[in-house]
């Protein structure tokens, strides 16, 4: 069984299926009869309706139905909350927009739902919905958070009269300035983290469906929907929007074409397709076109910081303030606020001991799409901000990058952070040695040289990093059970959208039951099947929660299982013992199927015993998990066209116990794919107008493989110690090293320029500038990119 | 996509008779770029002439001192054309650097030239070399065909139905490539002809131009090194979210040293 269990590089499972095309995601699903829907947006940033005339589109062909918010409020649905409450220092507190699920009166971003069109097929809702006519009167819009702070800037929420709902402290700044005052040194770190799209391959789609069959008593509604664990939509869609008991809701969730935070939410178009399937009585799809994909799914990031921090003659850290604004969109997504405050707030300073730590944010409202949960979710925000600082804390100080960084590991654990959080383990010295070792640091100078001599620019980056996994929701729900033909089923709370979950499940089946990953079958996305307690999957969390969860369960099947045993064995069950996948009673013995056969046959079983074995848990965690790690990247600068090659990049991560090493190197990959994209070539970007201009895969840089770097990837193992798998999350780890590695390395190949710090993405044009800056304006191109062939 | 009448016409008269003849017909050739258009609505022709039936204008032939593609050849098949990479190696380079593999295995350089993109990488191709545009009317110079950007010289009711490329004495093509669409930021195409020498210019303005200052140079000492001094004037090249004229105008000198080298 050491072959399949916890540890093993085994092979994911769902390859296969998903590879041959085999995968069924929410667009393969019909129901007879089905209408379509279509949507009508808003092309305007910032606009008030005068009027909407539907008539030309009702009387279009096929058109069933055409709503607007009108009908909505006509049936007392309700708008969309923010989750978050925040207050500033004096307790007032943060004031919430509400969003209409279909714009009322006026609109406030490009791509805002106005006006839902239901019709036999898809081309004839489109179609009906251009016919929609609307009397636009447009107004003055503002899309970066610090125009929308300035004097005069268009106000998105006159009724606030400001574009910042609270500004939120951690604690009067009186004792970090006091101790910023007395530092020996002081650097300062200034710095846009670039606004990014989810970009998930699988746009965003729907089936809702009422199902009429069963009768007025037992009708329901379901959703078919490309979810991350569709068990908080099911209760927010059913509660707040149809008021209607959580069971008569049912959300399924097939194959999901990648999630990346971008999925939890309960997304406007949902609600207003599960409305309009109970008003027709019947199903209505939809699918959206990569277009609306980048307009209305949530956007990441787009959080602008400045940072002072000050260091003693030892270079250790006395102060650190720092000053946010989180660019939250028009509205409040259901996250929104929470990103920098609690998302990156969990591990703010990161890996730094900060003795005296000052945080203010203020979220800022622009005419944008809303920003929410997006790969890392605040924390590559937090680790990019004080990485970038601590480059600086080395140039200021003389002190050498790692070593200013050794003076300053948080060392000493149980560690609680400025923020409250308790730091379980890390051995972050250990890993940034690791890290540098491999990449070979030390004879990094003679390739500087080696590349100089061929006209070429190198530089390398090193970049410690924090992350917490597992927070927020602090349960989750599974359940196994062992099936008649010897196969076991996990009936998962948890949501693998490609992270693998029937891999490393079946591995831990495998380590607790001896079952083997082929015999072992997962259960997920359907909320009228998994357990009723489930949560679903962010935040790194499914390891910890999901495994602890199936550990916990097992543990419940063997304890049963004993019992059996003992009594088909004819043995008491003291005496019975179980160790891979088998039952021993002196000298007889049983297998686990054997045993988990006889369960359900109420004639082979103790008296009183109810047959099956068939075992939940609902986990409660004791405290969230702190992966970390270490990345060097090294690049060479072509400085005629400013275009940076990775030419090597390692990844050291302590991800605690290690349940597949493919599976986590495989999330590291992505991560880091990711995190370089937002290092070097994406960009959300709005233009002064509001108009989103960078929309389109022809101007939005994807990463694409063949510009990625090959990532050496090592383990600095520190099992986690609060729980039961000693596991730590692995998920967005490889997002939150990537963007300070990278910088880092860009700007020690440009020091030479006097260059300290670049904004993402570092497109060649604005290397190209800083090395033949001065004769032109560095901060003119805000542009995005190319390569040469 | 709106609908539209879809034809595969069999002869070339057939397809000019449908052009001639439907209220909005429009050619359709490996419709990578048409197809789009239609996709999001922004086009919403009547009729679709398909031109991937008519064998007669897919092909590469050498004709004397000319390579002679026929404007249905995708640019995967003037890639890997033996005439054309013994040739014009260069013009080789050029289709298969173009987008993706399933772009240049779709697209064609009658499509390419005809959408006249002022990022697409022929149009660079066919100034440097002096082609002659090829279409069921007449023969149009290279440097008479681009008019501005998406315009060319074509009628309406003309089809192109082969590109004439001159043999050059030595050619190269360079480009600094967008990553997210592939297109060309900036691409140089230099051609040596005897003592004279053709640069063509595409990405960096509306439509392709000669770099004549630059020619002037290179016919004196045809070395990347003689460009060196020349300066670029920023004034009529494009500035757009990707980059702006004068990172352009300083790819076009750095783009064409380079294709100078691997000329
Ligand atoms: C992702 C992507 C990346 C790309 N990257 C590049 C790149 O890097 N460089 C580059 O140069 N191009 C690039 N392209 C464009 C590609 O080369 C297209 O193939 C080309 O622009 C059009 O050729 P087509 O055969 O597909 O024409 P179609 O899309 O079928 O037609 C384009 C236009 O030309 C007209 N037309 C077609 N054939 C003829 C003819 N024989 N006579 C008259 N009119 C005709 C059509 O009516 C239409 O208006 C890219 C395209 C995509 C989708």
């Amino acid at each position: 069984m050491g072959q399949f269990g916890i540890g093993q590089p085994l092979r994911r499972k769902e390859d296969p299926r998903l590879l041959q095309g085999r995968g069924q995601y929410t667009d393969d699903v019909n129901v007879e009869g089905q209408f379509w829907g279509a949507f009508l947006r808003s092309p305007h940033a910032h606009a008030d309706i005068l009027s909407i005339d539907l008539e030309a589109a009702r009387a279009a062909p096929g058109v069933k139905a055409v709503y607007t918010s009108a009908d909505l409020d006509a049936d007392g649905v309700p708008d969309m909350p923010c989750e978050v409450e925040l207050a500033d220092l004096a307790g007032a507190p943060m004031w919430k927009p509400m969003r209409p699920i279909l714009a009322r009166d006026r609109v406030r971003f490009v791509g805002e739902c106005v006006a839902l069109v239901v019709a036999q097929t898809q081309k004839q809702a489109r179609e009906a919905a251009e016919l929609i006519e609307i009397d636009w009167s447009p107004l003055p819009s503002v899309a970066d958070a610090r125009e929308a702070l300035k004097a005069g800037a268009p106000i998105l929420w006159p009724e606030l009269g400001q574009n910042t709902p609270v500004h939120w402290q951690n604690k009067p700044s009186l004792e970090a300035d006091a101790a910023m005052a007395g530092a020996a040194w002081r650097v300062d770190v200034n710095i846009i983290n670039n606004r990014l799209v989810p970009a998930p391959m699988e746009p965003k789609a729907a089936l809702a469906s009422w199902n009429e069959q069963e009768g007025e008593s037992l009708g329901k509604l379901t959703l078919w929907a490309p979810t991350q664990g569709g068990r908080k939509i099911q209760a927010n869609l059913a509660k707040r929007y149809l008021r209607i008991a959580q069971d008569r809701m049912r959300v399924i969730s097939l194959d999901v074409g990648g999630g990346f935070g971008m999925r939890g939410q309960t997304y406007p178009e949902y609600v207003a397709l599960v409305w309009a399937a109970k008003q027709i009585g019947g199903a209505v799809k939809w699918r959206a076109d990569r277009t609306e994909t980048f307009f209305s799914d949530y956007h990441g990031r787009d959080q602008v910081n400045e940072a002072q921090m000050g260091l003693d003659e030892y270079g250790r850290i006395v102060a650190l303030k720092i000053h946010t604004l989180v660019n939250l969109g028009a509205y409040m997504a259901e996250n929104g606020p929470r990103m920098p405050i609690e998302g990156g707030g969990r591990i703010i300073p990161c890996c730094y001991h900060v003795p005296h730590f000052y945080f203010s944010v203020k979220p800022v409202f622009t005419n944008t799409v809303s920003t929410d949960t997006y790969r890392g979710a605040g924390r590559p925000e937090a680790n990019f901000l004080m990485e970038r600082l601590m480059d600086a804390a080395a140039e200021a100080t003389g002190l050498t990058r790692d070593e200013v960084r050794r003076r300053n590991f948080i060392t000493e654990f149980p560690y609680k952070t400025p923020m409250g959080y308790v730091i379980d383990s890390g051995e972050f010295a250990r890993g940034m040695d690791e890290a540098m070792r491999m990449a070979e640091w030390d004879t990094f100078e003679d390739r500087r040289a080696e590349a100089y001599s061929r006209g070429y620019l190198r530089g390398i980056g090193v970049a410690a990093f924090i992350e917490a996994a597992g927070g927020r929701a602090p349960t989750e729900d599974m359940r196994v059970r062992a099936e008649l033909d010897g196969t076991v089923t996990i009936f998962s709370g948890s949501h693998a959208h490609g992270q693998g979950h029937d891999t490393v499940f079946s591995q831990l089946l495998n380590e607790f039951l001896g079952v083997e990953p082929a015999r072992v079958r997962l259960v997920q996305g359907d909320t009228d099947v998994t357990p009723k307690g489930s949560i679903g999957t962010f935040g790194s969390r499914s390891s910890m929660m999901g495994g602890a969860g199936i550990k916990a369960s097992c543990e419940k099947l063997v304890a049963k299982g004993v019992k059996i045993a003992a009594h088909l064995m004819q043995s008491e069950p003291d005496a019975v013992t179980f160790s891979e996948g088998v039952f021993h009673a002196g000298g007889s013995e049983m297998s686990f199927t054997e045993v988990a056969t006889a369960a359900w046959d109420a004639t082979r079983i103790p008296e009183g015993m109810t047959p099956g074995l068939d075992e939940g848990h609902n986990f409660q965690r004791e405290a969230e998990n702190f992966p970390n790690g270490c990345h060097v990247c090294e690049v060479e600068i072509d400085p005629e066209t400013g275009i940076a090659e990775i030419v090597r990049y390692v990844a050291v991560d302590d991800c605690g116990a290690v349940l597949n090493p493919l599976i986590v190197h495989g999330q590291v990959y992505g991560g880091v794919t990711q995190g370089l994209g937002q290092a070097m070539i994406e960009h959300a970007l709005y233009d002064a107008e509001g108009q989103f201009v960078s929309a389109t895969y022809m101007d939005y840089g994807m990463p694409r493989a063949h510009r990625m770097p090959f990532v050496e990837a090592g383990f600095n193992t520190v099992a986690c110690r609060t729980n039961p798998l000693g596991v730590k999350g692995a998920g967005e780890a490889g997002a939150c090293g990537a963007p300070p590695a990278f910088i880092g390395a860009l700007v020690d190949a440009l020091r030479d320029y006097g260059v300290t710090h670049m904004d993402m993405p570092a497109t060649p044009e604005k290397i190209w500038r800083a090395i033949y800056g001065a004769q032109f304006d560095t901060q003119k191109s805000d542009g995005i990119y190319a390569e040469v062939t | 996509m709106h609908n539209f009448d879809y034809h595969a016409p069999k002869t070339l008269d057939s397809a000019l008779a449908l052009l001639r003849d439907k209220e909005d017909g429009k050619i359709i050739a490996g419709g990578m770029t048409l197809l789009p258009t239609l996709k999001q609505r922004l086009a919403a022709p009547s009729d679709l002439v398909d031109l991937a039936t008519l064998s007669e204008l897919k092909g590469v032939r050498r004709d004397g001192d000319e390579i002679v593609i026929g404007a249905m050849t995708t640019h995967a098949d003037v890639a890997a054309n033996a005439d054309v990479q013994s040739l014009i190696p260069g013009l080789a380079h050029l289709a298969s650097v173009i987008g993706d593999p399933a772009v240049r295995h779709r697209g064609t350089i009658g499509g390419s030239v005809a959408n006249a993109d002022p990022a697409a990488d022929y149009p660079a191709a066919v100034v440097a070399l002096n082609a002659t545009i090829v279409t069921n009317k007449r023969e149009i110079a290279g440097d008479d065909f681009f008019v501005s950007l998406f315009e060319t010289a074509l009628e309406r009711d003309e089809i192109i139905t082969s590109v004439r490329f001159p043999i050059p004495e030595r050619a190269g093509y360079e480009k600094f490539r967008h990553p997210a669409s592939g297109y060309a930021v900036v691409g140089v195409m230099v051609a040596k002809f005897g003592d004279k020498v053709r640069v063509g210019v595409t990405g960096a303005a509306g439509s392709a131009f000669r770099a004549t200052d630059f020619e002037a140079a290179l016919e004196k000492s045809f070395t990347p090194d003689v460009l060196l001094g020349i300066a670029v004037s920023p004034d009529d090249l494009l500035s757009d979210i990707h980059c702006t004229n004068e990172y352009r105008a300083h790819l076009v000198n750095v783009m064409a040293r380079r294709a100078i080298a691997a000329a």
